[in-house]
């Protein structure tokens, strides 16, 4: 329920496409060949039946996009006036270790519930959906160039969020 | 053929590499600011590690 609401943020579309997830698994339960967990059949389900969603509600009314979520201009703080980070980003270690970590996911799904609902939108169809960005485009309706400066922004905002919050914080994986 | 660009530069280039396959010119020209630039280098690293995440999410009881 929790993965359908970050990426729709509205709940009764986020608890509709819940329930048609279950609807479509115990259809389609004869098709499950028990090669990966049923959770994670589940959420390839339910991954659809998001994307579902988003056609259904940008048919019905296109996006809006706020000012802010197509300009870049609130990133000028990490670079310099010659173009060079004003805070170097760091080395991360080997920062698959994460991926074993239920913590670092809750991490990482504050950071994108911290972006603004059309960029991670965006940004989810791309790299959770895996969408091509000409698809992205035609779904939520925006020009290509947007769509780029939505990416970009969610990319620099949950790369900074991750680094605040849990590389640059060890007491966040051990709390 | 322009192959110097700044970290801010960069930075959008990197992203855009996500997206799309650049053109050659940019591609030469990220590998070149790459080659000498270890703030990028993280950078680039942590996108992909971004990448790698969402593919993961929701993750692991």
């Amino acid at each position: 329920m929790k993965f359908a609401l970050l990426q729709l943020r509205d709940p009764s579309a986020a608890e509709d496409a819940v329930q048609e997830t279950f609807v479509a698994a115990l259809q389609g339960a004869a098709s499950f060949a028990g090669q990966s967990s049923v959770r994670t059949w589940l959420i390839g389900i339910l991954k659809h039946k998001i994307i579902d969603h988003i056609r259904q509600s940008s048919r019905e009314r296109p996006m809006a996009l706020a000012p802010e979520e197509l300009v870049t201009a609130d990133f000028d703080d990490c670079f310099a006036a010659d173009g060079h980070w004003n805070e170097t980003p760091s080395h991360w270690g080997h920062p698959d270790l994460s991926l074993e970590q239920s913590r670092f996911f809750a991490a990482l799904e504050r950071c994108l519930a911290g972006l603004p609902a059309n960029t991670a939108r965006a940004f989810t169809m791309r790299e959770v959906m895996g969408l091509e960005t000409d698809e992205i485009c035609k779904e939520l309706k925006i020009s290509t160039s947007n769509c780029w400066v939505m990416l970009y922004r969610a990319r620099m905002s949950l790369r900074e969020c991750l680094e605040i919050n849990w590389f640059g914080n060890p007491a966040a994986k051990q709390a | 053929m322009i192959f110097y660009i700044n970290c801010r530069q960069a930075s959008r280039k990197l992203s855009e590499a996500a997206d799309r396959k650049l053109p050659l010119s940019d591609r030469m020209t990220l590998r070149i600011h790459l080659g000498i630039c270890d703030a990028c280098t993280n950078f680039s690293q942590q996108l992909h590690f971004l990448r790698r995440a969402m593919q993961a999410y929701p993750g692991p009881s």
